[in-house]
């Protein structure tokens, strides 16, 4: 289950410079976790107390998870988890 | 214009970090949209009502008060718009002191986005950017499409593929590239992020975004002082990413800071949106403290059709704060607001205006704004940009042959005696 994450500019100092990882996970928490694991820096920029920060958004395959099932959408092998900042547009 | 800059740097409104001036529009610790920071201690001796009214009559009388290092390069005759007496319409909404602030016909692309782009590229241009671009629903890519044009910036612009035509043919004709994008607002939105990250050109509500977001507030100070340097009881807004509302209180805010106006401010702050895409409103209305994004907005309201709005925590936290609240209304609400606006005042709004107005209308019904207190009205943007919205309200014109007797027949004149 190889799913790559797109790591925007402001994370990647974080994520040992790279501007994608693969992770494994079968469901988005899953993938994030995986994230973590191989790079720990990441973990205060994406979550505040356990949550997913307000002004990052996680899309699966250019799907913002908050249409699908949150955390919990089910990720398939070869999928795209790209983090974005939100803070745009209007 | 030597010493003129006030800025300090950039902050993060979450967590208050601070950021030297640069095109970036979040904080990297947590995400956090940058607002722009001033000296206003230093500001307050800097300025005074007599220095800003001798001035040209324009959003850069407040200079002092926007972001630039040096003199605005790009719409320094943005502005100025004309805050309306409407007696007409108090009549017909029933109250007793109503304003309309008409952005309508403001320069050169007769919406507010003119302020903000006037500020967003003489920005670009400070940064040395040759390349700008923006996410739009329509307003917006009209004008930095104008303007850079005037700037001689290069211009990559993304719209919703389904967007009104006149927005579109507005966009090209100043000979910007426009790529229709065939997905909601929040999605080309979404992807301008991603490009503005990739390729450091100059999105003017990405990367620029704090910087081109304080152009609003010159809406604000234009109230302020067409009212006689004083701020109306309530101002309703029409909003969309929902900084708009927040920019005009700021500017209220900011007069009494540095001493322009002496009474605090007080002003309630009323929201208006579609009923179709109303993530900031229902956001007010059940009491949720951040928006519950909309997947498919679906309204003829384009212009306010954002569903997942970048200001939408702000603007409801102030709307609460400032004791309004926020209303949405129905698409037919909205031409009926329009056609009430043009046929009271001869203001045509383009739908955004109409709902503005409908939602006024809403919050008097429900006794929210009282009759008797002084309101201003912002409208945003023209009519002539969104007539496809209004076009099955308006009767077809008669038609006759150029023949005194078929006119005096239509006009149930037939039989009156001849005057000569």
């Amino acid at each position: 289950m190889a799913i790559q994450v797109q790591i925007p500019t402001p994370m990647r100092e974080q994520a040992g410079g790279k501007a994608e990882v693969t992770v494994n996970g079968v469901t988005v928490q899953a993938a994030l976790a995986d994230l973590l694991r191989q790079f720990p820096a990441l973990g205060p920029k994406l979550f505040d107390n356990g949550r997913l920060r307000p002004y990052v958004n996680v899309f699966v395959n250019d799907e913002d998870i908050r249409y699908l099932d949150e955390m919990n959408t089910p990720l398939s092998d070869g999928q795209t988890l790209a983090l974005i900042p939100a803070v745009a547009g209007g | 214009m030597p010493n003129a800059d006030f800025v300090t740097g950039l902050k993060c409104r979450l967590c208050g970090k601070l950021y030297p001036k640069s095109p970036i529009n979040f904080c990297t610790d947590d995400f956090g949209p940058l607002e722009v920071d001033y000296d206003y201690a230093r500001m307050r001796l800097a300025l005074s009502r007599e220095k800003i009214t001798k001035r040209p009559r324009g959003m850069w009388r407040y200079r002092e008060l926007l972001p630039l290092d040096g003199d605005p390069t790009v719409g320094p005759q943005v502005g100025g718009t004309p805050l309306i007496r409407a007696d007409r319409l108090a009549d017909a909404l029933g109250v007793e002191q109503l304003w309309i602030k008409n952005d309508a016909v403001n320069f050169p692309t007769l919406s507010f986005k003119d302020r903000v782009v006037s500020v967003a590229l003489s920005k670009a241009r400070e940064f040395g950017m040759r390349t700008v671009g923006c996410a739009s629903t329509g307003n917006l890519a009209n004008s930095v499409a104008a303007q850079a044009a005037q700037a001689g910036l290069e211009t990559i612009i993304l719209v919703p593929a389904d967007l009104e035509r006149a927005k579109i043919f507005g966009t090209a004709v100043y000979g910007a590239k426009v790529i229709g994008v065939t997905g909601t607002y929040d999605e080309v939105n979404r992807l301008c992020t991603q490009i503005a990250l990739k390729y450091g050109w100059g999105f003017v509500n990405v990367n620029l975004r704090p910087f081109y977001a304080e152009g609003s507030k010159s809406m604000g100070f234009e109230i302020a002082e067409d009212l006689g340097w004083r701020f109306p009881q309530h101002v309703v807004c029409p909003m969309a990413g929902g900084a708009l509302i927040g920019k005009i209180h700021k500017a209220f805010t900011e007069l009494n800071t540095v001493g322009l106006v002496d009474t605090p401010v007080t002003t309630k702050m009323w929201g208006a949106q579609a009923a179709g895409c109303n993530p900031i409103s229902d956001c007010v209305k059940s009491g949720r403290e951040r928006h519950k994004p909309v997947r498919k907005p679906n309204t003829i309201c384009k212009s306010l059709a954002i569903g997942d709005p970048a200001d939408g925590y702000f603007a409801a936290r102030l709307m609460r704060e400032s004791g309004g609240w926020a209303e949405d209304v129905t698409d037919d609400e909205i031409i009926e607001g329009m056609l009430l606006l043009a046929r009271t005042e001869g203001v045509f709004g383009e739908t955004a205006g109409g709902t503005t107005v409908a939602v006024t209308r809403k919050l008097l019904d429900q006794g929210r704004i009282p009759r008797d207190e002084e309101i201003v009205i912002c409208i945003t943007g023209n009519g002539l940009k969104t007539q496809d919205a209004v076009f099955d309200a308006i009767e077809e014109p008669a038609e006759i042959k150029p023949s005194l007797m078929e006119f005096e027949a239509l006009a149930g004149l037939a039989g009156e005696p001849a005057l000569a």
